[in-house]
């Protein structure tokens, strides 16, 4: 047998360190400079990453010099603002707002209905688990000839299908998140007594925040996209149409600075909605809570 | 003699899960006293926590009866704080002051103003009233756990239920909360049902010792330790006792070295 050489500790000999002279720490602590500082702010960071995109933009639309296919982002600028000031930009923004907060109120109220039967009782569980996996992955445009069908051409049939994408992915959210509150939390909201709704408000709700906020968020998203494209496929209603159909009106005008106009609307909506709504929403509860960095 | 504050009586408590049915407890029976610190020690899935939720209300003996102050346990309630083993029992949605506050609030004993006034007592008791604004989250394991007590106490329960509260500390903070303890209840005077896997723990903290056997957790002795506290440790009775406990949880374990010795 071969001798096998063991790893042993080495020895080596022992010191304390009596004392630490304090200005030999270097950097303690110091302020962050005016760089550093104004760069910690998400919304500076961002906005460069939006201007880099319109400079790219404006320089490559330049250099094609085809205003019809791809114009340069001040000329939509220019018809944004002559669209929202003299045109109709703002008042089919409003009609697709207005159709929109419907949908996602109805949607909402609805996924709270099955929610609640679904943490309430084991068979409103099976029937929510069954609808969501049945509808949810069926893109809500596939249901707007029927809808068209069923409630004519005009607001409930937007609204039905926004319902439709707003329902499943709430619902599918605030649901998980329910079920995914920890034991501990449970058996502490009930040692102080609370039952039936007070519980659920009191306990569920709020440690199911993060969950349910991103179900609200996902479902925004869905309703936002699925509106704009009922409204480009079907168009008008019957007294105004909304964005969908302002892009819609303007390519076949052959106005592409409009139809970019209304795209940008879309956009500066969605942001708006995302950055400074949900934000503000996040930072005060789910944030602060520590429930999510 | 008056009848004692909680009666355990012959409680056996079973989980059924799809596939098994598991007996964490066999026919059970101790009674707690007012002012008692009683222990509830044995090696780990003896079915000690089990045997405080089914005090507290969130398990119903399969057999035999959980009587508090002469009435049948149905259903958790205030009148039970329990206090967690797990660090994750604070509201993370509730500040420190919030968090004590809110049991006392949805019991609906004490006004708003009343409410706010004893968590704030009850915060400095566990020596924690610079941290009163600030969420769990940033708390280490031991400040939440102090905060659980603190919850549980400012309800003036009946009975204050703690489940290992202190296990997952390390060792200088564990002592440090358990002289914590002795204190607030030398000052305030509750009464606890302490459960622990530690033999030193037990003697320290508690009054009175129940040693439960290994899995299904049935009764082995009941023993007094009342007049042990941190300064008796080292001394030759703390020791002997701690022998003793130690000889009867491990006596199956230990059977045939221990024959060995004695034949
Ligand atoms: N939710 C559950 N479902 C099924 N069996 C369980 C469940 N919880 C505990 N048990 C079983 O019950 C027995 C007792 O568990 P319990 O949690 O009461 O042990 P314990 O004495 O508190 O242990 P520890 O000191 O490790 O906390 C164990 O055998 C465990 O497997
Ligand atoms: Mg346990």
């Amino acid at each position: 047998m071969g001798k096998v050489d063991k790893i042993q500790p080495q020895v080596r000999p022992e010191y304390e360190v009596t004392d630490v002279a304090a200005a030999q720490f270097g950097e303690v602590q110091r302020p962050l400079s005016a760089f550093e500082r104004i760069w910690n702010v998400t919304g500076v960071r961002r906005f460069v990453v939006v201007a880099s995109l319109a400079i790219a933009w404006e320089l490559y639309a330049r250099y094609l010099d085809n205003a019809l296919m791809f114009p340069p982002f001040s000329e939509v600028v220019e018809a944004f603002y002559l669209a929202f000031a003299k045109g109709p930009l703002f008042g089919r923004m409003l009609t697709t707002l207005q159709v929109l907060l419907i949908g996602y109120g109805c949607g909402l109220a609805l996924a709270a209905v099955f929610t609640t039967l679904a943490v309430s009782t084991r068979f409103g569980n099976d029937l929510l688990s069954t609808l969501t996996a049945m509808f949810n992955p069926l893109p809500a445009i596939a249901l707007l000839p029927l809808a068209l069908l069923w409630f004519g051409l005009g607001i409930p049939s937007l609204v039905f299908v926004i319902v439709h994408s707003v329902l499943w992915a709430v619902a599918l959210n605030t649901h998980t998140g329910f079920k995914s509150v920890s034991d501990t939390l449970r058996m502490a909201g009930q040692n102080y007594g609370l039952t039936g709704v007070r519980y659920v408000m009191a306990i569920l709700i709020p440690a199911a925040f993060p969950s349910i906020l991103a179900g609200l968020k996902i479902g925004w998203a869905f309703a936002w996209r699925t509106l704009i494209a009922a409204e480009l496929v079907f168009g008008v209603s019957a007294r105004s149409g909304g964005l969908g159909w302002y892009i819609f009106e303007n390519r076949n005008l052959l106005e592409t600075a409009n139809v970019f106009a209304g795209l940008l609307t879309v956009i500066v909506i969605g942001l708006f909605v995302e950055g400074v709504i949900f934000r503000a929403i996040e930072a005060r509860t789910v944030r602060r809570w520590g429930m999510q960095r | 003699m008056a009848e004692p504050l909680l009666q355990v009586d012959g409680v056996t408590l079973q989980y059924k899960t799809t596939e098994h049915l598991v007996t964490a407890t066999w026919r059970v029976s101790f009674a707690v006293e007012r002012g008692d610190r009683f222990v509830l020690l044995g090696p780990s899935g003896c079915g000690k926590s089990t045997l405080l939720k089914g005090v507290a209300g969130f398990m119903q003996p399969v057999e035999g009866r959980i009587a508090l102050n002469g009435r049948e346990v149905k259903a958790p309630g205030p009148d039970r704080m329990m206090v967690f083993q797990e660090f994750d029992q604070l509201l993370p949605w509730k500040t420190v002051h919030q968090n004590v506050m809110f049991p006392m609030l949805c019991a609906g004993k004490w006004s708003r103003a009343q409410a706010a006034e004893r968590a704030r007592d009850f915060i400095a008791k566990v020596n924690l009233s610079k941290f009163i604004d600030v969420y769990p989250h940033m708390l280490s394991g031991g400040m939440k756990q102090r905060v659980a007590i603190a919850r549980a106490m400012a309800m003036e329960p009946d009975i204050l239920l703690m489940d290992e509260p202190y296990a997952a500390l390390d060792a200088l903070t564990r002592r440090k909360m358990q002289e914590e303890l002795l204190e607030l209840w030398d000052d305030v005077r509750f009464t606890v049902l302490f459960v622990t896997h530690s033999i030193e723990e037990a003697i320290v903290v508690g009054s009175r010792i129940l040693v439960l056997s290994p899995h299904p957790g049935r009764v082995k002795a009941e023993l007094n330790c009342h007049q042990f506290d941190h300064t008796a440790q080292g001394g030759a009775e703390f020791q002997a006792l701690q022998r003793r406990i130690h000889d009867m949880l491990f006596a199956e374990a230990v059977e045939p070295v221990e024959a060995d010795a004695h034949g």
